[in-house]
Order: structure tokens, then sequence, then C-alpha cells
């Protein structure tokens, strides 16, 4: 085995195609317009990647146990409101830093509940983790949009702004967060026995149930923890925009599910890692900053982030058939 | 029974295939009678599935090979013209749809034909029902069919082979997954085709149907042609030999445990529905069979064991302690392991790693002081089964589905008894596995036995608990009905009570 083929077999063999499109694009932009290679841009990229990069790391366990998580959004958008709620209790702008991480628990709280309570379904019930997340979905958009009357609720302390736009030793403090997550996902993926049993539950739960896995404990913490970074999505959503509104997001639901496929998770359940969901989440930023910087329309970045997918789909495709062209038997 | 001097069907001759500079053909000559029952023997990878594919036109011989289809010589044959001229091949997994009915899956073709008619469910039905007449069988055409027991999917799958006017049916390993009843209706309607003049190539690892059925086996070892064999005066022992290359023993070798300490003693087990007052004791390093027909509540047994379901009376003990596990994970721990009889959906996990394959049930005992998965514990262990099982694989990373039968069951093999059990369950263990891999399963179940373990073989092949047990228990309708001693009991004797 070459040393290439060990650092690929280390990585998943998505990774390092992702990584030369990674760095194509950044190349490609950096020519195109002398305002993607700024600090300003880079930074830019840095604070708006995290939250689709958490709520995509929620949508990728889940879709790797064979599932699909539907509820995300609202989930984020339901424990941030729990969180604002709390610092209104506490006087809205002149809530202390107390209340905030009281404020955080209760979010966190909610978000794990709703995502135990899909769960509960998923693994007792057997109903389809789609219907289930879909049910959660609405239920939680009702919900909130009952509570809030649609609006907008603002006016919280100023030092949420630290997390929100603060930078640590340069680093955006959403990014460290994002960083910090995908880190925790990567070794729960491939170091403990919840992750070891997502996978086998991915590809045949029966099995895993005949091999002794707790498949239906499994498939509670799945959802369970799902709901849980979710709930930080919400919180960094809070401190972001400074404002808390139901339905906030709302079209980053699909675009979670492109990134873990794009990531090469299979959609069928099994297969999957982080490091190449964190490149394509990566990608997807920089298509989106680089066309708006070079004065594309808004709806062109959807469409090329399409024709990506397609493109990605496509070369997977050959390659799979360079490699498995001839076979026998 | 179809004369020497039918013309011939199919001759092939001089037939290589070479993929990447593997020869998986070599210089192969084969050749079918009209109305011909011929089998074609082998074990896996030896090139049978190859030499099926280039008839169909799936794959192109090398050149040098000539070919020769009902009399009409040809330079190669796509698989339109296959199909055109009557060929059909019936895939071991079906290729059926699940949601459809049966008349929809046999009519199928007809129906989406390269002319699009009319969709006429009538004509669809009486044809799909003059078919099943002609072999005989009875199906209700509106059944959908994944509420069909599998054999008769199967023969679903082959009414819709024969609706193009097929003269040559290839049936790959149809009865793997059939019990013995089952295979003989499916023999059934292999002999009515021959009589209506339809030549099959029958390819099948049991070497006992293979001698019921066929008039004549081609043998193909390692890609290369052994020979053509009339079945008449062939045996098992014989074929079996000609396919591995190897002599297989298939002496009775049953010993006396009757002074070891019981493990598992089962006292008036009763599930409702499933099986009554089953009462029966596994010794120390014994080897106790399990046969009857598929029905009789072996299965259903075996899962109250391991937890899988409750009983409704009885009492359970493995090693003088009361046993009563309510899932399989309180058996795992209490030290029984079960080898399921569907080694494909649920002994193993087809795409994933034969390492996570292996290390699937032992997870716990891989855990560093962090609780994470201690890789170094873990190729350890692979690698040690690896080896205690001569497991011949690729690399561990490998998915298991790339595993041969064989090979894969001794992977199922490895995670259970890296679990240290002291009872293990082997249902149907040699389903879809060669002969001469068989042979090397029950050398490791006899090894396993003589280090003290207990095994429970459930199997309806009587010829193998027969060989491979201390003691064989006759099972019929919930009930335990006979022990039987195997050195006092033919193979002709016990399937003569157990089909009775």
């Amino acid at each position: 085995m070459s040393a290439f083929d060990r650092l690929n077999a280390r990585l998943g063999r998505e990774t390092l195609p992702l990584l030369a499109f990674a760095v194509f694009v950044f190349a490609a932009f950096s020519l195109a317009t002398p305002l993607f290679l700024t600090g300003r841009n880079l930074s830019s990229m840095a604070f708006q990647m995290p939250v689709l990069g958490l709520l995509t790391l929620a949508m990728m366990v889940p879709i790797l146990s064979g599932g699909l998580n539907l509820a995300i959004i609202f989930q984020a958008n339901l424990s941030g409101l729990t969180l604002a709620w709390v610092l209104i209790q506490f006087g809205g702008p002149e809530a202390g830093v107390g209340a905030f991480l009281l404020g955080c628990l209760a979010a966190i709280a909610v978000g794990a509940t709703s995502g135990a309570l899909m769960g509960a379904v998923v693994a007792y019930v057997g109903a389809h983790p789609i219907l289930v997340s879909l049910a959660m979905m609405i239920f939680l958009r009702g919900l909130g949009e009952f509570l809030t009357r649609g609006g907008d609720i603002s006016g919280f302390p100023e030092f949420l702004g630290v997390i929100g736009h603060g930078n640590v030793m340069g680093i955006p403090v959403p990014l460290l967060v994002f960083g910090l997550a995908a880190l925790v996902w990567h070794i729960m993926l491939t170091r403990t026995r919840h992750g070891f049993s997502v996978y086998m539950i991915g590809s045949n739960i029966e099995a895993s149930e005949y091999s002794g896995l707790h498949t239906k404990r499994t498939l509670m913490l799945i959802y369970t923890i799902s709901g849980i970074i979710c709930a930080v999505a919400g919180i960094l959503m809070l401190t972001r925009f400074n404002s808390v509104r139901v339905g906030h997001g709302e079209a980053l639901l699909l675009v979670t599910v492109l990134a873990c496929f794009l990531g090469g998770v299979d959609p069928f359940g099994g297969f999957g890692r982080v490091l190449p969901v964190v490149l394509a989440l990566v990608i997807l930023q920089m298509l989106s900053s680089g066309l708006n910087l070079i004065g594309a329309n808004q709806h062109l970045s959807t469409a090329v982030w399409g024709l990506f997918l397609i493109a990605v789909m496509a070369l997977r495709w050959l390659g799979g058939r360079l490699r498995y062209g001839t076979g026998r038997d | 029974m179809t004369p020497d001097d039918a013309p011939f069907a199919l001759r092939l001759s001089n037939v290589s295939k070479t993929f990447g500079g593997l020869k998986a053909l070599d210089a192969v000559d084969f050749a079918v009678r009209a109305g011909e029952v011929h089998c074609l023997a082998g074990e896996n990878g030896c090139g049978k599935s190859t030499l099926i594919k280039i008839v169909t036109g799936v794959y192109t011989a090398d050149p040098g090979a000539h070919i020769e289809l009902f009399g009409q010589a040809r330079d190669g044959i796509t698989p339109s013209e296959a199909r055109e001229l009557g060929i059909a091949v019936i895939w071991q997994d079906l290729a059926l749809f699940p949601h459809m009915t049966v008349a929809e899956n046999i009519a199928f073709d007809g129906m989406v034909g390269n002319l699009p008619r009319l969709l006429s469910r009538g004509a669809a039905r009486a044809e799909a029902q003059a078919m099943l007449d002609r072999l005989g069988v009875r199906l209700d055409l509106d059944t959908r069919l994944n509420t069909l027991p599998i054999a008769q999917r199967q023969l679903v799958a082959i009414a819709r082979a024969l609706m193009g006017a097929a003269r040559l049916v290839f049936m790959d390993e149809p009865t793997a997954s059939l019990t013995q009843s089952e295979t003989d209706g499916l023999l059934k309607v292999v002999q009515t085709l021959s009589e209506q003049g339809v030549s099959v190539v029958f390819v099948s690892h049991r070497l006992a149907e293979v001698l019921e059925i066929s008039t004549s086996v081609t043998v193909i070892r390692d890609g290369k042609l052994v020979g053509v064999y009339p079945t008449e005066g062939l045996t098992q022992a014989r074929l079996g030999e000609l396919m591995t290359g190897a002599i297989l023993s298939s002496e009775v070798t049953a010993q006396d445990r009757s002074g070891a300490a019981p493990v598992l003693q089962v006292e008036n087990l009763t599930r409702v529905g499933e099986f009554q007052d089953i009462s029966l004791t596994i010794r120390r390093g014994e080897v106790v069979g399990l046969t009857g027909l598929i029905g009789a509540g072996r299965t259903e047994l075996a899962h109250t064991l391991i937890g899988m379901t409750q009983p409704d009376a009885g009492h359970m003990t493995l090693n003088g302690q009361p046993l009563r596990p309510r899932n399989i994970r309180a058996a795992i721990a209490a030290g029984i392991a079960y080898v399921s009889e569907d080694r494909l959906s649920l002994g193993l996990i087809q795409p994933q790693s034969i390492a996570d394959n292996t290390a699937i049930s032992v997870l716990d005992r891989l855990l560093n002081g962090l609780g994470l998965i201690a890789s170094s514990r873990k190729d350890r262990l692979v690698r040690t089964w690896i080896d205690q099982l001569s497991v011949k694989i690729g690399h561990p990373d490998d998915p298991v589905s790339t595993l041969s039968g064989g090979n894969q069951q001794r992977v199922v093999l490895s995670k259970w008894l890296a679990t240290e059990p002291k009872l293990i369950i082997l249902d149907s263990p040699t389903v879809g596995v060669d002969v001469g891999a068989r042979a090397g399963i029950f050398r490791i179940v006899r090894r396993l036995a003589d280090e003290g373990l207990a095994i429970l073989l459930i199997s309806d092949e009587v010829s193998e608990v027969l060989t491979n047990a201390d003691r064989v228990l006759h099972m019929e309708s919930g009930r335990l009905v006979n022990e039987i001693d195997p050195h006092a009991t033919t193979v002709e004797e016990l399937e003569a009570q157990v089909y009775a």
C-alpha cells in the first residue's frame, strides 16, 4: 500500500477529492475577485458557516442511522425562544451572565426533550423517522408561532455579542464552537460504542439487535443528541442576530441534507464521516460568499449548489466505475 | 430422462474469460442437450456464474471461444438476443417486485415490452395463470409478493423467467433458502419443465438434490473443467471430491458425553402456538442435533433460549443457574450465543467491515480508560479470531459481503466465540456454504465441543445432523418426538421419519 493509499484509507476516500475541490474553489474565487481573499470576507464566512455547520451535525447522525431529522430548524428556534424567555424574565437587556447560563441549560433541555420524544417514537413505536420528525417539526412550529404570535423577540444583554460576533485569539467564537462540536462528533462516531452502534443500525437494525447492540436505546440517544446540538445552534443564532423568530433559518433545512450528501454520507445510512462533511460545508460557504462577491444574483448561488451536488454524484459514479469496473462472479 | 441423441441446446467449447489478468475461466467446454436437466457443480468462485453470464450475454468470452446455441454457431451474444432465443436465468436474489402482485410479477416483461401495448389486466392475469398451470403450481394471483414465503417467491421467479417462451433455463442455487419439503416441490417443477422439452441448468450446493434431479453433471474447479459425468453411478462423496479436489469424510463423529456436567437444562418449556413441553439437556462438550421440518418450532425454541421471546411455562437453567433472559443481551451475558439461520440479514451486517462484524458483540471489552474504543485492542481481537478460525480475507476493513459463504460463517462464529459462550446455538449453519467449506465449519464445531463448549445444532439437512451431532432430537409440530443415536440410525431411516 502506498503512502497515498494509507492516507486515503485513514481519512476516508471522500476527503481528498473534496479537499482538492475546496482548494480549487478557493483559488478560483481568489483570482476572480480581489474581494475574496481579504480578512473581511474570510471572517464573514467564518461567522456565517457555524450555524449551518451545527445544524448539519444535527442532521448527520440521524441520516447515518438510516433516518432523518426534519425538525432541526424548529428545535433550534424553540430552544432559542426558551433562552430568550429566561433572559426576559431576568430583565431583558439587564440580564446577567448567570441568567444567560441558566437560559442555555433550559434551551438545551428543550432541544434534548424534543429529540428524546422523537427518538422514543422511532425506537419503540417503530414509526418512520421522516414521519415522526415531520410531526415534531409541525408541532414545534405551531407552538412557537402561537407563543410569539409570529413576531420577533429581541432586547437582549449586550455581552451576548461576545459570543455572536467576538474573537478569541483571532478566531471567531462561533467557529470555535463549531470546531469543538465537530471534534466531539468525530470522536463520538469513530471511538465510542454509541457511534459504532449508529453505523451498524444504519446498515441493518435487525442484525444489530441480534448481535446484542442496544438498538432502541441508541435510537433514543441519536435523536436526543441531535436535539442538543440544535439547541446550541439556536443559542448561537440568538447571539448572532440578537433576536429570535420562529422560522428563522428555515431555508437551511435542506442545505444541511445537501451538505451531508456532498460530504459522502450514504443516504441509506451506515456510512459517512465528519471530516468530509465539514469540507463540504466549507465549499458551500465559499461558493455562496464568492458568487455574492462577484456580483452574482443570490438565487444563482442556490442553483450552483444544486449543480455542485449533481456534479459530485456524477464524479462518484465515474470513480466507482473506474474502481469496480471489472469483477469476477 | 432425455435420450443421449437429443440435439444440443447449447454447446460451448474453449471458453475463457480473463478479468484484469485473472483467469476466471480457462478453456472450459460445456454442453446441454434439449430437455435435459444438467447440473453445473463447483465451489464458490470456481467460475460457474461467469460461465452463466457468458451464455446470457452479460460478459463476452475471450477470443477463441466457440459458441453454438440451438444448433447455430454464433460469434457472440447480447443479453437481448439471449432473451429472444429463449434463454432465461433465475438468479439467487430473484429480482422480483415485492410490492406487486403475483400476476403482475409473472406478466411483468409482457407488460413493459419493447412495443408498448395497452396494459390489460385481464390478459396479464390469464397469461400468468396459464404459466402457473403449466408448472403445476397453485398460487393466488392477487397476493402481494412480499407476503409470500420465499419458496413461493422462487416459483413466481421461475414462472416469470419462463414467460418469454424459454427453452434453456439457468437456476442459480434455487434451493439455498428452501426447506426440504419446499425443495421437493421445486424439483418437481424442474422435472415438469424437462418433460416439456425445456433444458434446465441447475446450480446447487446441495449434492443430494443435484444427484436426484439431473441426468449429467459438469464439474468446474478453479476455472477449469474437471469433467462431465452421468449422474447415474455418482455418489455425494465422489461429487464432493470432484468439486473440491479433496477427500471428504461423511463418517459419523458422535461420541458419548452422558458423563459430562449438564450446561443447559430445559424442563417443560412451552410457548403457546410455537412449542410445547420441551425438555432437553446439553452437556459440556456435547453436540446435540435438532432436526425437523420448518414450522416444527426449532427456530422458535432457539429464540426463546436467547431471550428474543418469552416462554409461557417451563424452566431453564444454565450451569445450574436459573435462566430467564429478558432480551438477547441478557442471554449473551449469561453465556449463550446464537448463530442465526439467516446469515444474510440477521447474522452479519453485510455492508460493514469484517473487523466491525467481529467486534460487534464484545465492544465493552475493547474500551480504554476513557471509555473509548481502543483500536489496538480491536485489531488484536480481530486478528486473533481470523487466525483461530482460519478466515480467508483480504483486509479486515473490507465489507463482510465480499467473503464467500463459508468464510462469512466463520466470521459469525468468530463474533460469537469472542463473547466466550458456554452454549452456542447453530441454526442451519451451512445454508449457502460450499461443500468443502461445510466440512471446515464442522471441523471447527467439533473442536469447540472438544474444548468444552455445549452446542445445539439445528438443521433440516438430516445427513448433516446425523454425521456431526452426538445425539439427535427430532422435533415435530412443536414437540420433541424422538431421540436418535447416530451410530444406530442411517440417514435414510431418519429422513423417512422426519419427512413422513
